[in-house]
C-alpha cells in the first residue's frame, strides 16, 4: 500500500528531480502492560529521475511528533513564603512527542524561512498564541526543556546517515511515558538549505490489550469501572484477612 | 520489570510498587494505621500525577480497612450506630472535599491544597503524638502517675442527643457528624482514609472507649473511601486499578509482618516512632514547598493534574 502511494506521488509530480521513497521498521507501535518505550528504524532513499544536481549540499531531516494538544504551563513564584503557582501560559498546541533527526547541523540544511513554513526545529513545532503574560518565551523554554528532560523532545543532529547522497536511515527512541494518538513521520529533502521534497507517514500509537479495555472501561464506562476497582479491593480485603485467620490458626 | 499504568500513563517499576506496598504494609502493620497518609506522598515522590495518586490510594484504602473490619466485626468492636452517624457527615463531607479538589484542579492549584493539608495535618498530629508519647515515657519512669479521667465538656450540652449503646454513650449527634464531614474532606483531598485524625477525635472529643475506636473508625472509613473512589473514577477517570492491585499486593504481605514486629515493641515507642515517621513526612512535603524548587515550571494537560 505505501509503496503504492509512494509510486503514485513519484508518478504524480514528475516535476521534481529528487523525490524520497520510504520505509518505517514499525508500522504501529502497540503499548501493552510491559511496554517500555520503542525504538522505530526510519530508513529510505532518493529517487531521482535526472542526474544528480550538482548545486548545493544535500540534507535528509527526519521528524516524528506525537498528537498536538493544548498545555498549560505554570511558574511557581514566592508567596507568603511558599511556592506557590502564579502565572500561566496556555500554549495551544504542542506535539506530546517530538524528535527532530538531521544528517548535518541544522543551520547548514535548513533555512529559517524554510524552518518556518515547514515547522521543523522543536520551538516552531509548538504554536503558542494569546499569552497574557509578558515574557512567554520563557513558559516556551520551559515547556521544551521540561520535555526534553523526559526524552520527550530529542534534537539529534547529525543523527541522518547518509550513503552516496542516495540512502538514508536514522532510529528514534520512543520513550515509555507516551500518550497515545496518531504521530506522524516526517522526511523533509534539501539541498542547498530550501527544502525539495517532503513526505509523511502515520505511526500509529496505541494501548491494546488490557491496557486499552482497561482506559476504556474507565473513561466510556466510569460507574462499572469503578465498581470494578471497588470490588477487587473488597475481595482483596477479605481475602488477606482470611489469610490471617488462616495463619494464626 | 516495567508496568504502564494505564490511567496514570506512565511507566513505573512493578517491584518499585510492590516494595512501597510492602513497606508502608508493614509500618500500617506496626502501628496501625492506614497508611494512606505515607502513600500518598510517596505515590507523589516516585512521579505518579498527584490526582491519579490521591483517586488510586483511596480505592487501596478500600482493600486494608475492609480487612481489618472484619476482625473487630468478630471481636464485636464495632459501634454500628456510631459509624453509621459518622458516615452520613462522611459521605456529605467526601462530595464537598471533590468539589473543592475539581475547582482548584481547574485552577491549577490542586498540589497546592493536597500538599498543604499534609503539612498541616501531619504536621498537628505528629507534633502531639510526639510530645505525648514523651510525656507517657517520662510517666512511666515515675510510677503512680494517674491517667486523668473522663471530662464532662461542652460537646455533652449539644441538642439531638441519641443513645450509642456499644459505645456506652448518650450525646448530641451534631459533633460526629461534624467529625465524619470533617474526615470525608480530608479523604477526598488527600487521598486518605483520615483515622489518624478520627481516632485521637473520637477518643478525646466525643469521649468513646479506645477498644471501639479503631472498629468503627475502619467501619466508617471503607463507605467513605468507596465513595471517593466512584466519585473520582465516574468525575475525574483518575483511578489506576493496576496501580491499586500492586500496591494492595505489598499492602497485604507487609501488613502480616508488621503486625508481627508491632508485638515486640512497647506502646509508647511505637507510637514515638510513629510519631517520627509522621513529623519526617512533614518535614519533607514542608521543606519542598519552602525551598525553591529546581524546576520553577510546570505543565499541565486535560487528565493530568
Amino acid at each position: 500500500m505505501i509503496r503504492l502511494i509512494v509510486l503514485l506521488m513519484v508518478l504524480a509530480i514528475p516535476a521534481k528531480a529528487e523525490t524520497i521513497v520510504l520505509g518505517l521498521s514499525h508500522d504501529r507501535v502497540s503499548i501493552t502492560a510491559t511496554f517500555e518505550g520503542s525504538e522505530i528504524l526510519i530508513f529510505g532513499a532518493v529517487k531521482r529521475d535526472a542526474p544528480m544536481p550538482d548545486t548545493g549540499d544535500l540534507g535528509v531531516i527526519i521528524t516524528v511528533a506525537g498528537p498536538a494538544v493544548p498545555v498549560t504551563v505554570r511558574r511557581k513564584d514566592r508567596r507568603l513564603g511558599i511556592w506557590v503557582n502564579t502565572d500561566n501560559v496556555e500554549v495551544s498546541a504542542a506535539p506530546t512527542f517530538y524528535a527532530v533527526a538531521t544528517s548535518s547541523p541544522m543551520n547548514e540544511i535548513l533555512r529559517d524561512v524554510e524552518d518556518l513554513r515547514y515547522r521543523v526545529t522543536i520551538p516552531r513545532a509548538i504554536r503558542s498564541v494569546g499569552a497574557l503574560v509578558s515574557d512567554s518565551e520563557t513558559f516556551t523554554e520551559a515547556l521544551i526543556r521540561i520535555r526534553a528532560d523526559q526524552d520527550l523532545y530529542q534534537i539529534l543532529e547529525e543523527a541522518v546517515d547518509v550513503e552516496q547522497d542516495t540512502l538514508f536511515r536514522t532510529s528514534i527512541a520512543l520513550p515509555a511515558n507516551l500518550t497515545e494518538g496518531d504521530y506522524v513521520a516526517r522526511i523533509l529533502l534539501t539541498r542547498d538549505g530550501r527544502v525539495i521534497d517532503e513526505y509523511t507517514a502515520n505511526i500509529p500509537v496505541y494501548k491494546v490489550g488490557l491496557e486499552r479495555w482497561l482506559f476504556n472501561l474507565a473513561h466510556e464506562n466510569a460507574f462499572l469501572y469503578g465498581l470494578m476497582s471497588l470490588s477487587i479491593a473488597i475481595a482483596a480485603g477479605w481475602l488477606a484477612s482470611a489469610a490471617f485467620s488462616l495463619l494464626r490458626r | 520489570m516495567q508496568i504502564y499504568l494505564p490511567i496514570a500513563e506512565v511507566s513505573v517499576n512493578a517491584f518499585l510498587l510492590l516494595g512501597l506496598g510492602g513497606i508502608v504494609g508493614i509500618l500500617s502493620g506496626m502501628f496501625g494505621v492506614g497508611g494512606g497518609f505515607l502513600m500518598t506522598p510517596l505515590l507523589f515522590f516516585i512521579g505518579i500525577p498527584p490526582a491519579v495518586a490521591v483517586a488510586t490510594e483511596a480505592n487501596q484504602i478500600v482493600a486494608s480497612s475492609f480487612s481489618g473490619v472484619l476482625a473487630h466485626f468478630k471481636r464485636k468492636t464495632v459501634d454500628l450506630k456510631m459509624g453509621t452517624v459518622l458516615l452520613v457527615g462522611g459521605l456529605v463531607g467526601s462530595a464537598l472535599g471533590i468539589l473543592l479538589f475539581n475547582y482548584l484542579r481547574a485552577l491549577g492549584q490542586v498540589d497546592l491544597l493536597v500538599k498543604l493539608c499534609y503539612v498541616v495535618f501531619l504536621g498537628i498530629i505528629g507534633g502531639l503524638m510526639f510530645i505525648e508519647s514523651l510525656n507517657a515515657i517520662r510517666k512511666s519512669k515515675k510510677p503512680g502517675a494517674k491517667v486523668t479521667r473522663r471530662r464532662h465538656n461542652w460537646v455533652h450540652n449539644l441538642p439531638l442527643k441519641m443513645k450509642f449503646r456499644v459505645s456506652g454513650l448518650y450525646i448530641s449527634v451534631i459533633p460526629p457528624l461534624v467529625v465524619g464531614v470533617l474526615v470525608g474532606v480530608l479523604a477526598a483531598i488527600m487521598g486518605v482514609g483520615g483515622g489518624f485524625i478520627m481516632v485521637p477525635a473520637m477518643i478525646y472529643l466525643l469521649g468513646m472507649p479506645t477498644k471501639v475506636v479503631v472498629g468503627t473508625s475502619l467501619f466508617q472509613i471503607i463507605f467513605v473511601t468507596a465513595f471517593t473512589t466512584m466519585l473520582h473514577a465516574t468525575t475525574n477517570y483518575t483511578v489506576d486499578v493496576v496501580l491499586a492491585v500492586l500496591l494492595l499486593v505489598g499492602g497485604v504481605v507487609g501488613a502480616q509482618i508488621g503486625t508481627r514486629i508491632g508485638v515486640k515493641l512497647k506502646a509508647e515507642q511505637l507510637r514515638i516512632l510513629l510519631a517520627i515517621l509522621v513529623l519526617a513526612v512533614c518535614g519533607k512535603l514542608a521543606f519542598d514547598l519552602l525551598v525553591q524548587p529546581s524546576e520553577l515550571y510546570s505543565l499541565g494537560m486535560d487528565g493530568h493534574a
